[in-house]
C-alpha cells in the first residue's frame, strides 16, 4: 500500500524523523483554520498518490490563512492525472538552502535492501540516476544487520554531503531505517530532504510503501487505507476475501492462480483484437482449492459489474477440483436467478475434469457454454462480448 | 536425472499436523515421495498416521534431521511463524527448504534469504510457490503428480497454475523437473539458478521458462541464457494487460513505471534467442516443434 504524503509525514514524526508542523484539510474552511494554527506562511499541498502534482498546480505557497483558504479551495476537487484531490496538507513554509535525496527500498534484483542518497535532491531522481549516475550513491543494506551508524556515515560520505550537515543526515538515516523496519515498509523515500537557512535538516516530502503481507503485525495500518479510492466492486470482493481488481474492459474473468489469471487476461485481450477490441473487465483469482461457495461469490461479483458483457471462467484443476468449480457455477446461477443475464464461457481442465464437465452438461443452463481449450474459450468469450 | 530433487530425496514437513500440511503430506506420499517425518513445536514425540504411514513428529528441524537423515524440508507453516521455521531449517543445515506458505512479509523473506546466504548450506525454493516435482522420483509441495510423467523438458515458473497448465499441454512428452519458484519479490531460487541446473543436467533436453510482470528476473535470465545456456529455451510471459501500479495476486507482480513490463521481458528473451509464445498453448507448440526437430 502506497501512503499519502501526510501519512508518510506522520510516520516520520512518530519515529523521530525531523518534519515541519502540518495538518490536513478537506475543505477551504479547515485549510484556513490549519494555516492559522501553524502561523506564518504555509504551503498548501494536494494529497494524491501520483507524481508531478507540483507541475499540475497542486502545490501553492500561501501568504496568510485567508490566502490558504483561497489556494485550498482551488486545489480541492482538482483532477491530477486521474486522481481527484480530496485532501490537502497545510505545512509550515521553510526557507530552503539545499535540497537532498534519501531512500531505503527493497532491492528485488539482489534480494536485499538498498540505501540511496544524493545531494541533488528536489528534482526527479530517476532523471538524476539516468543523466548523472555518479550523483546518486547506492549501498546495499543487509536484511540482518540493517543500517548502523557506520553504514549511515558510509553513505553520507559516498554521496558527498557537506560536512556541516553530515552528522544530521546520518541521524536521519538511522530514524528512516527505524521507519522502514518497524513499519514493514518496502520503500521509504525523502525527496527533498532539505537544509534550511538556519542549518536544520528536515524531511520536506516523503513517500512510503507498506508491505500488505505484514498487515497481521500492524493492525494500525488498517486506518491508512484510502477507502474513497476503492472501487465498490473491489470493496465487495474484499469483503468476501476475493483477490479482485477492476479493469476497463467487457469480458469478466474468473480463474485460479495469479499467473493463470494474468495469462487469461492477455489471451482475452489478444482474442479481443479480432472482435472490436474488447478487453478483460477484471482480474479475479479464486485461488487454489477453491470451494463451490468461493466460485459462487466470485461469479456474483462479476455478474454485478455493469460493464461486463460476457464471462470467461478459466480453471485448471491442480488442487482445485473441477467438479467443485462446476457446482459453484451452477449454485451461483441458481442463487442469482433471472438477475444473471450474461453468457458464461467455461473452460475446465485438470483434476476431476470429466466430473466437472458432466455437472455443467447436466445443468444445461442456457447461459453456460463449455469450451475445450483456453484459447478457444477466450475467443468465444470475446466474440460474445462484442455482440 | 533431474535437478534439486530425485528418488533418494527424503523429506520432512514443517507444519505437518496443520490442515494444509496433513492434506499435502498425504498427496506427496501418494505420489511416491519419501516423507519421513514432520515438525510441529510442542508436538514432538507424537506420531501421525497418514494412509498407513506412521510419521514421527519432532519439536525441531534439527531433531527431525538427526533422527531421520532427511535432506529436504517443506514448509507449510502460517506466515506469522514462517520466518522462524525457515531459519530453524537453515540452522539445521537442511540442503533444500521448499517454502509453500503464501503471504510472508518481505522483511521476513529477505531476512531468511540473507541467513541462508551467510550460512551457505541451504537452497531455498519459494516462498509463495507450488514447490518442485521430478516426475516419477519425488514431489515436494503442492504440484499435482498425476498431470504428466518423466521426460526431457525442464520447467521453471513463477506461477503455480501456469506450471500445471504447461505440464498438461506437454503431458505426452514429460518433464525432468518442474520448479515453481514463486511470485514474491524475494525468492530463494531464481530462474537463473534453475536454468543453470537444467543446462548441466544431462537428462534435460530443452527448457520452458515462464515469467510474469514485475522485477527484472526475466531480463537477467535472458542475459544468463545468452552467456551460458546452449539447450533450446522457450518462454512465456504473463501480464501484458496488467495495469501499472496494481497488484495482480502475486506480491511481486506489479509494474512500476516503465520497468518490469511484459513487453520488456519478451523483448529481452527474444534478443537472447528464446522463442516466446503469445499464449501458454502457443508456447507448448514451440517446445513441441523443437523436440520433434
Amino acid at each position: 500500500m502506497d501512503l499519502f504524503e501526510y501519512q508518510a509525514r506522520d510516520l516520520f514524526e512518530k519515529h523521530g524523523v525531523p518534519v515541519l508542523a502540518a495538518a490536513i484539510a478537506h475543505t477551504a474552511d479547515e485549510a484556513e483554520a490549519a494555516a492559522k494554527k501553524i502561523g506564518g506562511k504555509v504551503v498548501v499541498k494536494a494529497q494524491v498518490k501520483v507524481g508531478g502534482r507540483g507541475k499540475a498546480g497542486g502545490v501553492k505557497l500561501a501568504e496568510d490563512p485567508a490566502d490558504a483558504r483561497t489556494k485550498a479551495g482551488a486545489i480541492l476537487g482538482m483532477d491530477i492525472k486521474g486522481h481527484t484531490v480530496r485532501t490537502v496538507m497545510i505545512a509550515a513554509a521553510a526557507p530552503i538552502e539545499s535540497e537532498y535525496y534519501l531512500a531505503i527500498l527493497l532491492d528485488r534484483s539482489n534480494r536485499t535492501f538498498l540505501l540511496m542518497a544524493s545531494v541533488s535532491g528536489g528534482m526527479d531522481i530517476e532523471e538524476v540516476a539516468h543523466t548523472a549516475p555518479e550523483k546518486l550513491a547506492k549501498i546495499p543494506v543487509s536484511a540482518i544487520e540493517g543500517i548502523t551508524l557506520a553504514k549511515a556515515q558510509e553513505i553520507v560520505s559516498a554521496a558527498q554531503f557537506p560536512a556541516d550537515v553530515a552528522e544530521q543526515v546520518a541521524q536521519v538515516l538511522l530514524k528512516l531505517w527505524e521507519v522502514f523496519q518497524s513499519e514493514d515498509a518496502t520503500l521509504v523515500e525523502v525527496n527533498p530532504l532539505v537544509k534550511t537557512k538556519d542549518g536544520k535538516v528536515i524531511a520536506l516530502d516523503g513517500k512510503i510503501t507498506l508491505d500488505d503481507n505484514a498487515g497481521f503485525r500492524h493492525l494500525d495500518h488498517e486506518a491508512l487505507i484510502d477507502h474513497a479510492a476503492t472501487n465498490a466492486l473491489e470493496a465487495a470482493a474484499k469483503e468476501k476475501d476475493l483477490n479482485y481488481v477492476k479493469l476497463e474492459g467487457e469480458v469478466g474473468i474468473i480463474g485460479n492462480g495469479a499467473g493463470l489469471v494474468m495469462s487469461t487476461l492477455d489471451v482475452v485481450a489478444y482474442a479481443g483484437e479480432k472482435h472490436g477490441g474488447v478487453r478483460p473487465a477484471n482480474f479475479l483469482d479464486i485461488g487454489g482449492g477453491a470451494s463451490a461457495q468461493v466460485m459462487a461469490d466470485g461469479l456474483s461479483i462479476i455478474l454485478g459489474d455493469k460493464d461486463v458483457k460476457s464471462v470467461f471462467v478459466n480453471v485448471f484443476g491442480g488442487i482445485t477440483a473441477c467438479d467443485a468449480v462446476a457446482t459453484g457455477i451452477v449454485q451461483a446461477l441458481e442463487l442469482l436467478g433471472n438477475k444473471a443475464t450474461k453468457p458464461i464461457v467455461v473452460r475446465l481442465d485438470g483434476n476431476n475434469v470429466l466430473e466437472g464437465r458432466a455437472i455443467l452438461n447436466k445443468a444445461a443452463h442456457p447461459l453456460i457454454e463449455q469450451a475445450e481449450t483456453m484459447d478457444g474459450a477466450a475467443n468465444r468469450a470475446a466474440e460474445l462480448a462484442a455482440k | 536425472m533431474s535437478i534439486f530433487l530425485n528418488e533418494s530425496s527424503t523429506v520432512i514437513v514443517q507444519g505437518m499436523t496443520g490442515s494444509e500440511g496433513t492434506k499435502h503430506t498425504r498427496r506427496m506420499l501418494a505420489s511416491g515421495t519419501k516423507v519421513v517425518g514432520g515438525v510441529t513445536p510442542g508436538k514432538g514425540g507424537q506420531s501421525v498416521d497418514i494412509d498407513g504411514h506412521q510419521l514421527p513428529v519432532f519439536n525441531s528441524v534439527s531433531e527431525a534431521i538427526a533422527a531421520t537423515k532427511a535432506n529436504v524440508s517443506v514448509v507449510f507453516v502460517p506466515p506469522k511463524f514462517a520466518k522462524a521455521a525457515v531459519i530453524e531449517a537453515i540452522d539445521a543445515a537442511t540442503p533444500l527448504v521448499v517454502v509453500i506458505t503464501e503471504g510472508i512479509p518481505v522483511h521476513d523473506s529477505a531476512s531468511f534469504y540473507a541467513h541462508a546466504l551467510a550460512k551457505g548450506t541451504t537452497r531455498i525454493i519459494g516462498p509463495n510457490c507450488p514447490g518442485i516435482i521430478s516426475p516419477g522420483k519425488s514431489n515436494v509441495g503442492i504440484i499435482p503428480a498425476d498431470i504428466t510423467g518423466s521426460g526431457p523438458i525442464g520447467l521453471v515458473s513463477k506461477s503455480g497454475t501456469l506450471t500445471y497448465q504447461m505440464m498438461y499441454e506437454l503431458r505426452d512428452i514429460g518433464f525432468s523437473t518442474a520448479v515453481g519458484i514463486g511470485g514474491d519479490p524475494v525468492i530463494g531460487t531464481t530462474h537463473i539458478d534453475c536454468l543453470r541446473a537444467f543446462q548441466d543436467d544431462p537428462d534435460t533436453k530443452a527448457i520452458v521458462m515462464i515469467g510474469e510482470i514485475g522485477g527484472d528476473a526475466e531480463e537477467r535470465a535472458a542475459a544468463f541464457i545468452s552467456e551460458y545456456v546452449t539447450k533450446p529455451v522457450v518462454g512465456y510471459v504473463a501480464g501484458f494487460t496488467a495495469p501499472e501500479g496494481k497488484t495482480m495476486g502475486h506480491a511481486g507482480a506489479i509494474v512500476s513505471g516503465s520497468s518490469g513490463t511484459a513487453q520488456g521481458k519478451q523483448d529481452a528473451l527474444e534478443a537472447a534467442g528464446v522463442k516466446v509464445g503469445k499464449t501458454p498453448s502457443e508456447t507448448a507448440q514451440l517446445m513441441r516443434a523443437i523436440l520433434e526437430r
